[in-house]
């Protein structure tokens, strides 16, 4: 691997040491991350497919709704009693965190407190299947809100949970075993150097004494 | 403040005027296009969009959907149910998970 890169000095060996351990524990940290993110994530998808059926299910009875009245009524009329609306809703966004995530939570309010003010139109003019459909979308509202808000969340997890893993998975399998290779080859170049001085120092002393012995021979000679 | 934008055919979304949502009827998909960013730009924290409508603007809605605000969100239009909307569910299970496993049980 990339371990011919390296250069077999101590202090690289204490540097990557120290690397290897800070790998670990971000490893350890960011499985944490992930797992706690997953169970978080599933509880919360569970929750949006609900919804989600819910709210398609509601819109499909005001849709039929809807097209009841337009059967009974003429468009123009219709567009008139639903041009200036009574109501209107606005949201107030606040941020959670959940695991470093933010997820947006959605607070709504409508303009006025009075709940028939869904009704645009004066009864007079428009029918009865008008009203439902106009009733039965504005049942639907307060799950569609909490669908948007589920779903967004849903959307937002999932990106991080992908980033996480893909953090988690580099650690595994390449950043840790990468280092620890490379440590492995520094204590082994390491080791092999502390042999090959001791033994040079062996082989020199070996050579001084030889020395030391034969001078000692050819003075004893004369 | 924000506010609560619904986006699709007419006759899909005409009702949700007398909720109190903000309609914008839209067809094609340039003007669409244009549209949702305005929205989305804007001070909308929530976008609704028919399902026809967002099978015309995959890409805006892609580029969209990593950021915290607004939320877009698929609604099933008055031509009925194509399951999009449940299938952007599906596809952020197995963006996170690697498979899905929420909805294979069916």
């Amino acid at each position: 691997m990339a371990v011919t890169q390296v250069n077999p000095t101590r202090m690289e060996l204490t540097r990557l040491k120290k690397k290897l351990v800070t790998a670990t524990r971000g490893h350890k940290l960011l499985k944490d991350k992930r797992d706690e993110l997953m169970r978080r994530f599933l509880d919360l998808v569970k929750q949006n497919k609900e919804l989600r059926e819910k709210v398609e299910n509601g819109i499909k009875n005001a849709n039929q709704n809807f097209v009841l009245a337009r059967a009974v009524m003429r468009d123009e009329v219709i567009n008139s009693a639903l041009l200036a609306p009574k109501q209107s809703v606005s949201l107030e966004v606040s941020e959670q965190n959940v695991m470093s995530v933010d997820i947006p939570v959605f607070d709504y309010r409508t303009r006025t407190s009075d709940e028939n003010d869904i009704y645009s139109y004066g009864l007079a003019f428009t029918s009865s299947e008008l009203d439902d459909a106009v009733a039965s979308l504005a049942e639907v509202l307060p799950d569609m809100l909490r669908l948007a808000e589920c779903e967004k969340s849903c959307q937002l997890m999932a990106a991080e949970i992908e980033k996480t893993r893909r953090r988690v998975n580099a650690l595994e399998h390449v950043m840790i075993p990468d280092t620890r290779e490379k440590i492995k080859y520094i204590t082994m170049k390491l080791d092999e150097n502390e042999r090959s001085t001791q033994i040079r120092l062996m082989k020199v002393k070996d050579m001084m004494i030889k020395e030391n012995i034969e001078s000692k021979r050819d003075n004893s000679d004369y | 403040m924000y506010k609560i934008a619904v986006m699709g055919d007419r006759d899909s979304i005409y009702g949700f005027a007398a909720l109190g949502l903000e309609t914008f009827s839209v067809a094609d998909k340039d003007e669409g296009a244009k549209l949702i960013k305005k929205l989305a730009y804007g001070d909308y924290a929530v976008i609704y969009i028919t399902e026809a409508l967002a099978s015309l603007l995959e890409d805006e809605i892609e580029e969209l959907s990593s950021q915290p605000l607004p939320a877009i969100i698929l609604i099933p239009g008055v031509s009925g149910n194509t399951g999009k909307g449940i299938l952007s569910v599906k596809k952020s299970v197995e963006r996170a998970v690697g498979s899905d496993i929420i909805f294979n049980k069916e």
